[in-house]
């Protein structure tokens, strides 16, 4: 194994852990905000979030 | 085009579009993956630790972009009053501050076994941690005003203002004595890296890119929600207030 093979390995570990999490709390927080949308009566205007 | 710039229709869009993007930027990060891993070859000076360059520039180009974009939105916001570039704006923030962090940490641990250094106060890796503060700042400026619109334009102006970063940025290489290359694939006279390492280089920058763009999509559309959710909060309290004050008072003399 090359030497620097850790330094490698913590730079796309510490890339995928970042962009997994940026990815997952937008995903969380879209499905909060459709969750708090349900308790308001729908309006016609207000289908696709306008 | 301006069709778009409307709520709704951004909201529909949005929707059809991103389940294709992700599929996509799925597929072209294996590939540039397979790329940067698998068929692209150690670098003769730098042996192995060539291979953090297929996050570490992508990442550093995105940092830049997505600043590029917020400029953008907020001229969209100071000039034409528009609600949906605040919204992009905003929901941007977050997402070059989690590029540019890679950019630093990605950059941190390859300096370290080719410098000897985690760190060092050069103009480049200066400039882009001032991006990176920027970015903090701009995100702390929207938590912190309360009154959308009042936040909308004290951040367009702050972003603006901290775009003159981004050609100190992408200059520093060339204005002053740096340990950090200078530009080596978007440069006069053509890219100086081999074909072998460029094209896995590219197709890792072109997944970034649809990554940023799919996530930009889906954060807008949050704050387009976030903002009917906050209208709709306001309405129900104005409808109730009127009852509340006309009802008969309980347990009263």
């Amino acid at each position: 194994m090359d030497r620097h093979m850790p330094f490698i390995l913590a730079s796309y570990a510490i890339c995928a852990l970042v962009l997994a999490g940026v990815v997952v709390s937008t995903v969380l927080d879209h499905i909060r905000l459709k969750k708090a949308l349900t308790r308001f009566p729908a309006r016609d205007s207000d289908e696709t979030g306008a | 085009m301006w069709k778009y710039a409307n709520p709704a229709n951004f909201l529909r869009l949005a929707n059809a579009l991103i389940p294709w993007l992700a599929v996509l930027t799925a597929l072209l990060a294996a590939i540039g993956l397979y790329g940067a891993f698998i068929t692209s070859p150690a670098d003769y000076q730098q042996g192995q630790t060539v291979r953090i360059m297929y996050i570490h520039v992508p990442a550093a180009w995105l940092a830049m972009f997505c600043y590029a974009t917020m400029a953008v939105s907020a001229l969209g916001t100071l000039v034409w009053r528009h609600p949906l570039a605040d919204a992009a704006q905003k929901a941007a923030a977050p997402l070059g501050a989690a590029f540019t962090f890679i950019c630093l940490v990605t950059g941190s641990l390859w300096g370290k076994p080719m410098w000897g250094t985690w760190w060092v106060w050069d103009a480049r890796l200066t400039s882009v941690l001032v991006l990176f503060l920027i970015y903090l700042g701009l995100i702390a400026l929207w938590r912190t005003i309360e009154e959308p619109a009042k936040a909308a334009k004290a951040a367009a102006i702050l972003t603006l203002v901290g775009a003159v970063n981004l050609p100190i940025i992408k200059f520093s290489v060339d204005w002053w004595n740096t340990l950090h290359q200078p530009a080596s694939v978007i440069r006069i006279g053509g890219p100086a890296i081999h074909p072998s390492m460029l094209w896995p280089l590219l197709v890792m920058a072109l997944a970034f890119t649809l990554l940023f763009v799919t996530l930009h999509l889906m954060a807008t559309r949050n704050e387009i929600l976030r903002r009917r959710l906050r209208r709709l909060t306001i309405l129900a309290a104005h409808e109730e207030a009127p009852r509340a004050s006309m009802a008969p008072a309980h347990g009263g003399a």
